[in-house]
């Protein structure tokens, strides 16, 4: 195991700059998360970590070593493929051994070592079938063990699980966290499903557009997102985002939008440096935090329904606040809710996020 | 369901049709398959009445044509192992790399190709082979026709290898192989099927090629049997048909052996839709 260090790199395609002066620090034995929307560059920072790519400037550094311009042989790095890259022509016994193979180890010892990490992952019995003769979860866990059976310093993934049917989804995002709390491993997961961020990674790294917009954990991420990109990227619903007017007003903040009503909040340094600058705030709420209220309290938010979702152990009420502005609060009961055409969804505001006009985080009282 | 009857007529007529039509491209398959058996043959169709094989034992016997075959061979398998080889690393490059122009380079190659091995050519690569020395060896045969195949090889193979996934050799060399182990040991085995077709097609080719061997090659010993084949003419210039059938049969076998043999082995499904 060893820890992963990115020193100012940026990667370009001809005029494309696909990564851009990212810098970060992976401890040993964390296992970070790359989350981010299609084609923010991603798997093009995974792919210079293990010298598929090599960046246009910066420097790579893995366990302190400089590696920006080794080759991948030489890294001695695991990584577990999109689309599995099992080859075809290999028995999964084979498959499995590979590295071992060009790893000069002996066919009865590399074979034997193969069995037994496909035995942890339940695959034991398919080692004569050739990859086209087995399930896709089958597959999955064939590329899973070829990276697992040779120890390696650091184990890429990139959206290894994105191919799975739902169930199986769930499942093998379970054996992983397992395998890293068994493992302790070094371990960097490149994903576009932040609900499988949440649930691997130690910190997640959020991507937008080649930048790194937020490095944290979880649970800091979830808490206090960075910009309005992180809130409407993680949460499931993501964040409600509603774009308010904010003035002072006899020393406190007051914050003014079609159907809103909420109680003047404290004044703060940065609140008073972000009025300074535009009075365009906007005011993020989760879903979670919402709940049915009467019209006319404070601390409400008011307009027509727009659907009311059903999902067993809770609902999702969402409401149309006009041009495509809505609000989605997600109410736990697993009764079927009896709404009138207008809803007023409640908060506190110890549970509400400000934004400047920017979309940075204003910190909150404490922060 | 009732046919009506002018619909009946009209069928009728329409496989009446067909069958001539198939008769008439059977014919000469039903001759090559039936001369060579018949101590008899003319230009005429007819069954061997008896069926023999003295027709073989007369071409058998005749050395010039039994050594003609074997110089086939060699020139066939001589220039397939050389375009296989130089077609699949060179293919591989153009797929794998990033060289900018990667693409006209094969495009401009496919151009000339069809000059290299046409007969406008045939000048300058009688002169070329000359001053090299090569006049009237098979390596000049295997030469020219691997420059000449070369290039459209290449271009089949560079289709089939864009069309397999770079992860493979990806990660090979990540889990510990050299780019050269990754060939080896994964890429190549997953563009067998590609070099497959290749090499039949190269083998048919320069198989059943005349012009490029009778024209670089002088003694008969050197002559593939295309060339040998118009030995089996009389001194006034008549064929003596009973050879020439048995001949041609033999000539023919090997390509026939080879297809059999591939479409056993690995299904002949052509450029774009072999699959690993
Ligand atoms: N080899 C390449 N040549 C040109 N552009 C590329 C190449 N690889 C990736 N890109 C571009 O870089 C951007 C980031 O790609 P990628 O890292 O694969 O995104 P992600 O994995 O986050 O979806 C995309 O816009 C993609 O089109
Ligand atoms: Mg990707």
């Amino acid at each position: 195991m060893a820890s992963v260090e990115f020193k100012n790199v940026t990667k370009s395609f001809g005029e494309f700059t696909a990564v851009s002066d990212v810098s970060f620090d992976i401890a040993d034995g964390e296992f970070v998360c790359l989350l981010g929307p299609s084609g923010c560059g991603k798997t093009t920072s995974l792919r210079m970590m293990a010298g598929l790519e090599t960046p246009t400037s910066g420097h790579i550094l893995i366990g302190g070593q400089e590696v920006t311009h080794l080759h991948p042989k030489d890294r001695n790095i695991a990584m577990v493929f999109q689309d599995y890259a099992l080859y075809p022509h290999m028995n999964l016994a084979d498959n499995i051994a590979y590295p071992l193979k060009v790893r000069g180890e002996p066919v009865a010892q590399r074979h034997a070592r193969a069995k037994q990490v496909a035995d942890v992952l339940k695959i034991g019995h398919l080692m004569d079938r050739l990859p086209s003769q087995i399930s896709g979860g089958q597959q999955q866990r064939t590329s899973l063990a070829r990276a697992l059976v040779y120890p390696a310093k650091v184990y890429l993934f990139d959206e290894p699980l994105s191919n799975l049917d739902a169930k199986l989804r769930l499942e093998a995002r379970g054996f992983l966290n397992h395998l890293q709390r068994d493992m302790g491993m070094t371990a960097v997961y490149v994903t576009h499903d932040q609900a499988e961020a949440m649930a691997l990674a130690t910190r997640i790294a959020v991507m937008d557009q080649g930048h790194i917009v937020q490095f944290a954990s979880p649970i800091e991420i979830y808490r206090r997102p960075a910009t309005t990109f992180v809130a409407n990227f993680v949460g499931n619903p993501p964040m409600n985002l509603v774009e308010v007017e904010g003035a002072q007003v006899e020393g406190k903040l007051a914050l003014k939008a079609e159907g809103l009503a909420i109680a003047a909040l404290a004044m703060t340094d940065a609140i008073g440096k972000a009025l300074a600058a535009s009075g365009k705030l906007t005011l993020g709420v989760r879903p979670e935090h919402l709940g049915i209220a009467q019209t006319g309290a404070t601390n409400t938010i008011t307009a027509p329904l727009f659907a009311n979702e059903n999902m067993g152990p809770e609902s999702l009420v969402t409401i149309d606040r006009g041009d495509s502005a809505r609000v989605t609060a997600r109410i736990f009961t697993d009764d079927h809710l009896d709404l009138s055409k207008v809803v007023t969804l409640r908060f506190s505001t110890e549970h509400v996020h400000l934004f400047d006009s920017t979309g940075k985080r204003i910190p909150a009282l404490g922060e | 369901m009732k046919l009506t009857i002018p619909a009946f007529v009209g069928r009728i007529a329409f496989s009446a049709l067909a069958a001539l039509i198939g008769a008439i491209f059977a014919l000469p398959l039903l001759w090559f398959l039936f001369a060579p058996f018949n101590a008899r043959a003319e230009l005429g169709l007819a069954l061997p009445d008896p069926w023999t094989l003295s027709n073989f034992v007369t071409v058998f016997g005749n050395s010039y044509a039994v050594q003609a075959l074997w110089n086939s061979f060699i020139q066939a398998v001589g220039g397939v192992i050389l375009v296989g080889a130089a077609a699949t690393l060179a293919a591989y490059a153009l797929s794998r790399s990033s060289i900018p122009g990667k693409g006209a380079v094969t495009y401009i190659l496919l151009l000339f190709s069809s000059v290299v091995s046409g007969s406008a050519a045939m000048v300058p690569i009688f002169l070329i082979i000359s001053a090299a020395g090569l006049m009237d060896t098979h390596l000049a045969v295997i030469l020219t026709f691997a420059g000449g195949l070369l290039p459209t090889a290449m271009f089949i193979l560079r289709d089939f290898i864009d069309s397999i996934p770079k992860s493979y050799e990806e990660s090979a060399m990540v889990a510990g192989a050299s780019p050269v182990q990754a060939f080896f040991d994964v890429a190549l085995p997953v563009i067998r099927p590609g070099i497959v077709v290749v090499v039949v097609w190269g083998f048919v080719n320069i198989w059943g090629s005349f012009l490029i061997p009778f024209i670089l090659l002088r003694s008969d010993s050197n002559m593939p049997a295309s060339v040998a084949i118009y030995s089996f003419y009389s001194e006034a210039g008549t064929p003596i048909v009973t050879l020439l059938a048995a001949y041609s049969l033999i000539y023919s076998l090997p390509v026939i052996a080879l297809y059999l043999f591939v479409s056993w082995k690995f299904g002949f499904r052509f450029f774009g839709g072999i699959k690993a």
